[in-house]
């Protein structure tokens, strides 16, 4: 697949596009740069490795938001075998935009959530842009309350620009769904392992984010909101998007350092869509190896160290009164 | 427009506004029904205008004070101070932004705990000072919130809170996100004790917070017309790009949704908490707490 080019990869778009005419022009002719195109593709490489080794934060959202980027269905379909979609949420409705059931990794038994965008317009609209509203919300739940009774661990995938702001999912009230799965996951008796693979957005992505052991892709964000809501609220316009995102330190490498995320899994040069299997490879190793250290670990010994986990977060002093 | 104007409409703050230029023990306008009304008169009423009985907002020490019994109430965690983990900066720093709201409440932050009792019914309170960045959820109100509940166990007793607030604190970015999962996780640990938790949702209960801890109650309780949601009317609007219905995200909307339990009048929140968490903790009833309010 050719690959999209984001606004600032625009210098490799143009050297890609040399490297594709020479290949074109010398198609049949006789003519062999090979040579010379050996030498632009180490050049491509090389320029992908300078512009990817100092992206902005706002730069790395755009990556994590990459049309291209691999979705939940695709870590399923690669990371994953036996998967079975298990649906609705007993009560409304499925909502597509979650996507819930059980599966195997590496052979064993688990259960395996995330939202899930869509790829073209049409599914994009079926997904609701990986915006889940309440009933996506309480499917997952469901499923979590099964993997707890069939002692199954969970392996949640997070990518949703948020949680639907929409009239039907305030009437079925938004905030009591999020906040049950928030609650549940706190004390649920099973093993949790989320992984952020691309926008980590408030609310919506925590709802299935409570767990022993988080990772991130490299270039995913994670944020209490999103940059362009950020900057229209408190820089006056959502225009400053980029200070936002520079501002609210949403990037792997940030949140790792306030230690408010466990590892990052490194992309591939260019972002995990230029190289989808090694992607799969290199997050399939981390994954193998934070089940095996939870795995080992008894029940109530997990559920305190989660307790203990979700008591550490947050940044405050204590000054005498 | 500001942010908390966004989410609060003038109403809330042009209220305060004119509390302010009006000098004490004078007539006051209510916002609603627009009748004049003495100041003292107000305060007995616990700033519900008698008239229409429209709930003016309150702050959060004022309501814990007018909830609890004046005997025995006792301040907690009282030392837990705000910090700028992110060193955030917009169009004012952080750390500004804290002193500012600091210097306008005389609160550490916006969330106040005390234990206390109820018409003698041990137990511990909390309540968000809206006043105080808008009531936003930081690491600070997270871990007063948590102690809260802590208290609460190590006691045997119910936990309440009162919230007003327009959700997550920005400036602390990720770190107030993950207050929603660690207040939750208290009220987690307070269940499994088999301890109640009642969350009474004033007006304007809204995002980080209406999607945690305040739609967590045992029983969940609304005062009249509080406007209570998940998100903001303008961003749903933005969204849907359709009118939003009457009363959307109002109490009463809420109530005939099956959000909450009951919508209690601020003059009777005391004597109805009471006689429902003597009730779930098999206590005395009042002894003038037969009839039905």
């Amino acid at each position: 697949m050719k690959p999209t080019y984001l606004d600032f990869e625009q210098p490799i778009a143009e050297l890609d596009q040399r490297i594709e005419d020479l290949r074109f022009s010398t198609a049949g002719r006789g003519v062999d740069l090979n040579e010379e195109i050996t030498r632009l593709e180490a050049k491509s490489r090389e320029l992908t490795a300078q512009i990817f080794g100092q992206l902005t934060p706002w730069q790395v959202a755009q990556v994590a938001r990459h049309p291209q980027r691999p979705y939940s269905l695709d870590y399923l379909q690669h990371l994953f075998t036996d998967w079975e979609e298990l649906h609705g949420d007993r009560h409304f409705r499925d909502d597509p935009s979650m996507i819930c059931g059980v599966a195997r990794f590496e052979g064993r038994a688990c259960v395996v959530l995330g939202q899930q965008k869509g790829r073209d317009a049409k599914e994009r609209v079926y997904r609701n842009f990986g915006m889940p509203k309440p009933e996506g919300y309480r499917k997952a739940l469901r499923l979590m309350q099964l993997a707890e009774r069939f002692h199954l661990p969970i392996f949640t995938f997070i990518d949703t620009p948020g949680a639907y702001p929409g009239i039907g999912a305030e009437e079925r009230n938004q905030s009591e769904a999020i906040a049950r799965n928030l609650f549940e996951m706190a004390r649920l008796r099973t093993p949790v392992i989320a992984t952020v693979i691309g926008e980590g957005g408030s609310g919506g992505a925590l709802a299935i984010g409570v767990a022993d052991h988080v990772i991130m892709l490299s270039n995913s964000i994670y944020s209490v909101i999103s940059p362009e809501g950020c900057a229209s609220i408190l820089f006056k316009s959502a225009a400053r998007a980029p200070e936002a995102a520079e501002a609210m330190k949403i990037t792997a490498q940030d949140l790792l350092g306030h230690k408010l995320i466990d590892e990052i899994v490194a992309e591939p040069l260019g972002g995990a869509h230029r190289d989808v299997p090694a992607t799969m490879e290199s997050l399939r190793l981390r994954l193998s190896a934070a089940f095996e250290g939870l795995r080992a670990m008894p029940m109530t010994q997990l559920a305190e160290r989660r307790h203990q986990r979700l008591m550490s977060f947050g940044a405050f002093e204590l000054v005498p009164a | 427009m500001s942010w908390l104007d966004k989410i609060t409409g003038s109403k809330l703050v042009s209220a305060a506004q004119r509390t302010r230029n009006v000098p004490e023990g004078l007539w006051i306008k209510c916002d609603s029904c627009h009748a004049a009304l003495y100041r003292t008169e107000l305060e007995r009423t616990l700033e519900v205008c008698p008239k229409c009985s429209a709930h003016r907002p309150i702050r959060g020490r004022a309501r814990l004070q007018q909830f609890l019994d004046a005997d025995g109430r006792e301040e907690l965690a009282m030392d837990v101070s705000p910090l700028d983990p992110l060193k955030f900066k917009d169009g004012k720093r952080y750390k500004e932004r804290i002193k500012v709201a600091q210097a306008g409440t005389g609160e550490r932050d916006a969330l106040i705990v005390m234990r206390g009792r109820l018409h003698g019914l041990p137990l511990v309170a909390s309540a968000f000072d809206f006043a105080f960045m808008g009531g936003s959820m930081g690491s600070v109100v997270g871990e007063k919130f948590v102690r809260g509940a802590e208290a609460a166990i190590q006691q045997g007793s119910p936990y309440i809170c009162f919230s007003s607030s327009g959700g997550a604190r920005m400036q602390e970015s990720l770190f107030s996100l993950f207050q929603m999962a660690k207040t939750s996780a208290a009220l987690a640990k307070l269940s499994d004790r088999g301890l109640p938790f009642i969350s009474v949702l004033t007006h304007p209960t809204t995002g980080g917070v209406s999607a945690s801890l305040a739609m967590l109650g045992d029983v969940n309780i609304a005062e009249p017309n509080a406007l209570i949601g998940f998100a903001g009317a303008r961003v749903i609007e933005q969204t849907v790009r359709q009118k939003l219905p009457e009363g959307f995200q109002r109490a009463e909307f809420l109530l005939e949704h099956g959000h909450i339990d009951l919508i209690v009048d601020r003059r009777e929140m005391r004597d109805r908490v009471h006689r429902l968490l003597a009730i779930m903790t098999h206590g005395p009833a009042l002894a003038s707490g037969s009839a039905a309010p």
